[in-house]
């Protein structure tokens, strides 16, 4: 099926709708059309690659990215950007100081991990993390102005740190 | 249980229970392992994969809650069977075109899901009907603990869980909910869904995931960012604040619809049920169309002649794959339309 959007009767129909109301009727329209007659919801988000590619464009030396490779897995950074796919865990240690920037657009600005702790994970991440998230906490209760909850999680920050410096 | 018994049945998230169901198909929790000394997928040699593949099959099935489970090689099925896997939102589309060992485990009532060799190691997949977010994000949570008393699952401590792709490091998780808005879309309004969506950093999708259209009025939310947000804070925001959000929008568009135009809204949905009846050649996303406006008039109360249930499995039936083995032979492009038409005027007949 190759047809001309019906609207604009220029760009290339990749939507097709069926009507069955008032009558049967079929209707193929491009997407910018059939986003403004609400018949669909356009994505406006980055994928993967766009976010790679405008990051690369801009923001590194592409040459210098490009040549790292994992020595586990044997990827190299440009090979990464091509695919979108990463070869192995260990090319975010290798990859970290490129990637680090890359992920943190990816995510809207976050850069660090304040989820769920593997029961395997040593003592020192699980602190650590649980560090994280709590000073984060701390920042939001402060900008809602619960200063009693703030108090609360300055005291639970405080504890940790000083079980970290033992 | 064999994957032929899946064909007559409806999981668990077609039922047309759950909070929420007017509006809110379905809900689905996701988390992305990968195991800590494997290559991932895209640099795995087929060695690599196979082996991957053996060890998580070995501990997936000693789990106790996998004691019932249907574990489906991919790799060895039948085109048929893995496009119905797809279409019961069992495997993903690329794991069903990927090749090499894959596979995956389903529980009988198909509310868990766990995909080996997907695009990582593995995929644990919770899915139930209507909006039922936590109880879905505590059954997945139960199975990742459960397994890494076993595995060393790929861990940072700067970018948590870690895998193929960097847009889901972190928590791994990808929570989506299905919804159902045909008076939104009638009414014009998508486009307060879209900005609802965006303003929560969520995506919206077709029926079947990432780049498909929206078939038969449903569309998928899903969180876009994976890290720097806990498990419980991603589940939140749909749970509190874009999902009742959006249901009220479209309750209050079905509202107007039927204040303003129930006629014209009793024309549609009785005229679709017309053509379901009648036709004698009609294509998937026909029928998926039709169906949209049967489901609303069903939830007020304005459609009689066959309920949710039933209309869940037509839903599925229809489906190609589905289609295909309840005919019992594949089919061609050309004779699906009419196999399609016959089973429904024999179906809407006895129902």
């Amino acid at each position: 099926m190759n047809h001309i959007c019906q609207l604009c009767n220029q760009s290339k129909a990749t939507v097709h709708i069926t009507d069955t109301m008032p009558e049967h009727r079929e209707r193929h329209l491009c997407e910018t059309c059939a986003e403004k007659e609400g018949v669909i919801v356009k994505q406006h988000h980055h994928t993967t690659n766009e976010i790679l590619q405008e990051f690369i464009k801009h923001k590194t030396g592409v040459g210098e990215a490009d040549e790292h490779v994992c020595p586990r897995c044997g990827m190299t950074f440009r090979e990464f950007r091509l695919k979108g796919l990463l070869g192995c865990p260990h090319d975010y240690e290798a990859f970290r100081r490129f990637l680090t920037p890359l992920i943190e657009r990816a995510h809207e600005g976050a850069g660090h991990h304040v989820g769920k702790v593997p029961h395997n994970a040593d003592a020192a991440v699980r602190r650590q993390t649980h560090l994280l998230k709590l000073r984060r906490e701390l920042q939001e209760t402060v900008e809602q102005e619960d200063y009693e909850r703030a108090a609360a999680l300055r005291d639970q920050i405080r504890k940790l740190e000083s079980a970290e410096s033992v | 249980m064999t994957i032929d018994d899946l064909t007559h049945a409806t999981g668990e998230w077609l039922r047309g229970t759950g909070p929420l169901s007017d509006v809110v198909i379905s809900s689905r929790v996701r988390l992305a392992r990968n195991l800590a000394d494997r290559p991932f997928l895209a640099t795995a040699s087929e060695t690599d994969r196979t082996e991957i593949y053996r060890i998580l099959v070995q501990e997936i099935t000693s789990l106790p809650l996998a004691e019932d489970a249907l574990l489906v090689d991919v790799e060895h099925a039948d085109r048929v069977d893995r496009r119905m896997l797809v279409e019961r939102h069992l495997i993903s589309r690329q794991q069903a075109a990927a090749e090499g060992s894959r596979g995956v485990s389903i529980s009988p009532d198909e509310t868990r899901a766990l995909m080996i060799n997907e695009e990582d190691h593995l995929r644990v997949q919770g899915l139930r009907s209507g909006l039922q977010l936590e109880v879905l994000w505590e059954a997945v949570n139960e199975i990742d603990d459960a397994l890494s008393e076993r595995l060393a699952f790929a861990y940072d401590r700067q970018f948590g869980y870690l895998t193929a792709c960097p847009t889901n490091v972190g928590t791994g998780i990808r929570v989506s909910v299905m919804l159902h808005l045909p008076a939104l879309r009638m009414t014009k309004e998508l486009e307060r869904v879209e900005r609802a969506a965006r303003d929560m950093r969520l995506a919206v999708r077709g029926l079947y995931g990432e780049g498909t259209e929206a078939v038969g009025d449903l569309y998928q939310i899903s969180n876009q960012t994976t890290l720097g947000r806990t498990e419980a804070e991603i589940l939140k925001s749909f749970v509190e604040a874009i999902i009742p959000r959006i249901v009220e929008y479209e309750r209050a568009a079905r509202d107007a619809l039927t204040k303003n135009g129930a006629s014209l809204l009793d024309d549609k949905v009785w005229r679709a049920y017309g053509i379901l009846c009648n036709a004698r050649t009609i294509s998937t996303e026909e029928v998926l169309a039709l169906l949209s406006p049967i489901r609303m008039g069903i939830h007020l109360g304005r459609f009689d002649r066959f309920d949710l249930g039933l209309l869940n499995r037509l839903f599925l039936h229809v489906q190609p794959a589905h289609l295909q083995k309840i005919h019992g032979r594949a089919l061609k492009d050309d004779e699906r339309g009419r196999v399609r038409a016959e089973y429904l005027r024999t179906f809407l007949r006895t129902a």
